[in-house]
């Protein structure tokens, strides 16, 4: 089946994936497939499980149970090919601080064996489509934090992966900036890259083509931002958010 | 608990903070009332927790002053202290200790107990008496915020500092957590919040828009949303990135930005009336086959309304943030990615206060 | 509430919630409890410059029964264990490279007829000393029991003129006699340095992880943003180390007696007092080491060069001071546990008292009273 999916451009197919930890069940079967070149987003409250998901995802821990395919791999035997395949950007680190821009991207250029022909070219085009080209040998720490974002973004697209996982990646940042942010995600959908993001920003999950909303480890909500709306009378995906998490004080209509 | 007739209950006077290179705050002044649920909104690098510490006694200003409850914060420190309540981010909470434990702590820093309080803090208490032996810790997000509050409370503070608390906690966490406030502020708390998200500026009595240590306004929320200084047009469309990037080709476009599901847009021209806009927006997105774009027929087969609809909205206080902000210049260049936004430079120009831009080194 | 109500109640609850955090850090429990054990049973029984059963080779070209009576000394004594008695000293050498022997007693081919002549006789020790410390204890062991037979046969014939026994080809090496120490066990030397070491650990660098955890985790803003000063802030965190110090110079002292012997001879209650006051020079350099850093890991590190190494290195504890280049002694002075150690082993060993200790302990004070100015200086009540 997961052939057949693969045929017609599915990026990432989940089944019944499940990772436990000791008694408590993190991810309980969850299913879901991205369509290649979708913006996915993939929601729901700390706790959970949704950064316990991306990291099966992304090859860093090996499911309890169900399959899962990335980029055409199995997340059980192929973890280093899925690496190799994706990029990740999250949060909590994207650059070293105490090295330039052109320091960081050499770093990851290298580390996806991108040869320093493709380093040198791939740099010049990125930096001068963010205007950081006078900035190239700045302290990656001595750049605004909306910069640093983008290049951050940047630079996990620099090995021009099939899918790219985003972890809450505007976080904090001014309200143009995200905007910016999620321009430069659109190009990359546009030209055939699936992108796959998490987020608090409940309008952020209107950007998207699709998203999925996990509850307690289970996937609560999934489909288009407007097919959500409809399916629990809400007017924002907000909405949706507070009648899917707390169904005792508001109950969704059929 | 509240003082008087009406002396504000924070009074911030021009103040500046400089960390070696970096200015903070670039001379803030702003007036809170008491008794008011009052929001600083700002992203990060704002200038939000400098000032908060501020206010909470915590940072001495470079230059100017403030005073909360009548009292310098310079000066009358200790005074302060048991004064006033306050929320550092991150939830500043012992891990290791129980919700309980956590409690009687802070209650006995103040010289009181858990019990005495414990119809202060009720109302909130109520909602973690279930765990009250669970660790820390091991809370969720937003039950973490929860006891930070009740931590904050238990000493019965005049005025309530909260710096960031609905931050990277979810939705409807964040919802109950307003709810709370709101509940305090009827009992007669000051209660003074920080927030980057623009939303929350709606469930205040009045915000401070802030911004690279610049206020960029201060009122009431409608107040800033109505003083938005053109008008808005919302775009819909089914293919909202060929519709972004066909208006960006557009002559005419001053702004525009994804919001929600629709577009945000203004115009450059400023004798047009918005209904002349809106029709000549709709004709351009036409003639550029926006409608026909092939490949989001899921969004028009569930019905979500015709493919395109342009229609003058009013405006919000992201709007105006966005539009008081304007985009932050690349670092070392004054080149912009967007050839059709305001520059930020030229913002600065005008302005009278000394500021030593980040990017200007 | 009145500011003092204020005090007691904030210090009792800065005291229990403190103890709970030592109580359920497992890392820090462990640290506390065990590896003061720990280290007193590993010190005094691995790490020993005691010197048992060292692998002796015997060469007796002649034996007869002077040398045998000589070589049933050696093999009597537990300080060495015959492991081959050859004939001819070319025998050694193999031995020594497979490093089957460290030591071997080579008697001259005429040992027996010198003796009875009254002639110097000869006896050769050659020692491994790769390893120089060991080499000499086992190079003196062997001088000793040469000498003890020596004195005997002096003794027994002293109807006859008695003769040196030259010992050739052995190096003079010097004596270290330890005067207060007759079995010259090196446990009695430990476990004074030993103290000041566990000292070091829990009331240095426990303290500097404790404070700057509260830093790092945010909590320090929030208890800065309270009525509590500085000093009660410090008080309180500080005091249960200080409790848990004190206890743990119980338990060396306690687990010293029973499992090593090495006794208390002067008074318990001044090591006691002068443990206190190391204890405090302790914390109070822990606090200054918190203040300057937000971050456990700096805050550990540089306890552990600021205050361990030294500890180990400089107070006496391990290596003798006097053997050590005169700028290291220099630097030695303003170690603490080296005035610690010296107090400790006199109270112990020696079995003095304040009378013979009170510049040290006048030293150990000033040192206590200076730095606890300094640190409580140097916690601010704000963030800078």
């Amino acid at each position: 089946m997961t052939r057949a999916l693969e045929a017609e451009g599915v990026a990432i197919i989940a089944r019944d994936l499940t990772r436990r930890f000791g008694t408590f069940t993190a991810c309980d079967r969850i299913s879901f497939d991205v369509r290649a070149g979708e913006v996915f987003g993939f929601l729901g409250a700390n706790g959970a499980g949704k950064t316990t998901a991306i990291r099966m995802l992304t090859g860093l821990l090996l499911p309890t149970s169900g399959q899962a395919t990335v980029a055409g791999h199995d997340v059980y035997t192929e973890s280093e090919a899925i690496k190799r395949h994706i990029g990740y950007m999250s949060q909590r680190f994207s650059l070293y601080e105490d090295l330039t821009v052109t320091e960081n991207v050499r770093l990851y250029g290298g580390i996806y064996d991108l040869d320093n022909r493709q380093i040198r070219d791939r740099t010049a085009a990125m930096l001068s489509r963010l205007g950081l080209t006078r900035a190239a040998r700045d302290l990656v720490r001595d750049i605004p934090l909306g910069w640093r974002q983008k290049l951050a973004f940047s630079v996990a697209l620099l090995h021009e992966p099939r899918i790219v996982f985003l972890d809450e990646p505007t976080s904090g940042v001014d309200p143009i900036t995200r905007r910016q942010f999620w321009e430069l995600i659109y190009e990359a959908a546009s030209s055939g890259t699936t992108v796959f993001v998490t987020t608090h920003y409940m309008d952020e999950a209107e950007y998207c083509d699709r998203i999925s909303i996990m509850v307690a480890g289970r996937i609560g909500a999934i489909g288009t931002p407007s097919e959500l709306k409809q399916q629990f009378g809400a007017h924002s995906i907000d909405d949706v958010f507070v009648r899917l998490a707390r169904p005792v004080q508001e109950s969704p209509r059929p | 608990m509240t003082r008087g007739v009406r002396t504000d209950a924070v009074v911030v006077d021009s103040v500046v903070k400089q960390f070696g290179q970096t200015t903070a705050l670039a001379g803030v002044s702003c007036a809170i009332h008491t008794g008011e649920l009052f929001g600083f909104i700002g992203p990060d690098g704002a200038g939000k927790t400098t000032l908060f510490r501020i206010l909470a006694t915590l940072l001495v200003p470079d230059r100017g002053g403030a005073r909360v409850l009548g009292e310098d914060v310079v000066d009358r420190l200790w005074s302060l202290r048991t004064r006033v309540g306050y929320m550092p981010g991150r939830f500043s909470l012992y891990q290791d200790l129980s919700v309980e434990e956590n409690l009687r702590f802070f209650a006995s820093v103040f010289g009181t107990t858990l019990e005495r309080e414990h119809d202060r803090i009720a109302p909130i208490y109520r909602q973690l008496e279930a765990f009250r032996t669970r660790r820390a810790g091991a809370l969720s997000g937003g039950m973490k915020q929860k006891l930070a509050l009740c931590c904050a409370l238990v000493h019965r503070p005049e005025i309530l500092f909260l710096d960031e608390p609905t931050t990277g906690v979810d939705a409807v966490s964040r919802r109950e957590f307003w709810d709370l406030l709101s509940q305090l502020k009827a009992g007669g708390l000051t209660a003074v919040v920080s927030t980057p998200y623009m939303d929350e500026a709606n469930r205040c009595d009045r915000v401070a828009l802030i911004q690279r240590g610049r206020l960029l306004a201060v009122d009431t929320p409608d107040a800033i949303a109505r003083s938005f200084d053109r008008p808005l047009l919302a775009v819909h469309s089914a293919h909202r990135y060929e519709t972004l990037r066909a208006l960006r080709h557009y002559p005419h476009t001053h702004t525009v930005y994804p919001f929600g599901e629709t577009l945000h847009y203004t115009d450059a021209r400023t004798d047009v009336s918005v209904e002349q806009i809106a029709r000549e927006v709709r004709a351009f997105l036409e003639t550029r086959g926006v409608p026909r774009v092939a490949g989001g027929p899921r969004a028009i087969e569930s019905g979500a309304g015709s493919p395109l609809h342009v229609e003058s909205i009013p405006a919000t206080v992201e709007d105006t943030f966005m539009a008081r902000m304007g985009p932050e210049t690349a670092p070392r260049s004054t080149d912009l990615t967007r050839p059709t936004v305001p520059t930020e430079s030229t913002r600065q120009r005008h302005s009278s206060d000394p500021t030593r831009s980040e990017t200007a080194k | 509430m009145n500011a003092r109500r204020i005090s007691l109640t904030a210090l009792r609850g800065l005291l229990i919630k403190e103890t709970y955090h030592i109580l359920r850090d497992r890392r820090t429990l462990v640290v506390i409890t065990l590896l003061p054990i720990l280290q007193v049973i590993l010190f005094g029984y691995a790490i020993r410059t005691d010197v048992r059963r060292v692998r002796l080779a015997i060469v007796d070209p002649t034996p007869d029964h002077t040398t045998l009576a000589l070589r049933a000394r050696f093999a009597a004594t537990d300080a060495f264990h015959v492991v081959a008695v050859v004939a001819e000293a070319a025998d050694l050498d193999p031995m020594f490279k497979r490093g089957m022997a460290q030591e071997a007693v080579v008697f001259d081919p005429s040992f027996a007829q010198s003796l009875g002549r009254g002639l110097p006789a000869r006896v050769l020790v050659i020692t491994d000393a790769t390893e120089p410390n060991a080499g000499s204890i086992a190079q003196s062991y062997a001088l000793s029991v040469i000498d003890g037979y020596e004195r005997e046969l002096r003794a027994a014939s002293s109807a006859i003129r008695s003769r040196e026994i030259v010992v050739p080809g052995a190096l003079i090496v010097p004596e270290v006699r330890m005067q207060f120490n007759p079995t010259r066990e090196s446990s009695n030397l430990f476990v004074p340095g030993l103290m000041a070491f566990v000292l070091t650990i829990i009331s240095s660098l426990m303290t500097a992880i404790s404070l700057t955890r509260e830093k790092e985790t945010g909590t320090m803003e929030a208890l800065l943003v309270s009525p509590l000063r500085p000093w009660q802030i410090i008080v309180g965190k500080v005091a249960p180390y200080l409790v848990v110090g004190f206890l743990s110079v119980l338990g060396v002292i306690v687990e010293a007696r029973v499992i090593f012997h090495v006794p208390v001879h002067g008074s318990a209650t001044l090591l006691l007092g002068e443990g206190l006051l190391f204890i405090l020079v302790s914390l109070s350099l822990g606090i200054l080491i918190s203040a300057q850093t937000t971050s456990q890991r700096v805050a550990m590190f540089a306890a552990l060069v600021g205050t361990m190494l030294p500890t180990l290195l400089l107070s006496g504890f391990i290596f003798p001071l006097e053997s050590m280049p005169w700028a290291l002694q220099a630097i030695s002075y303003i170690v603490p546990a080296r005035w610690f150690v010296t107090v400790a082993r006199g109270i112990m060993l020696k079995g003095i008292g304040l009378a013979y200790l009170w510049r040290e302990t006048m030293v150990l004070a000033a040192m206590a009273l200076v730095l606890l100015v300094l640190s409580t200086r140097s916690f601010h009540e704000r963030l800078e």
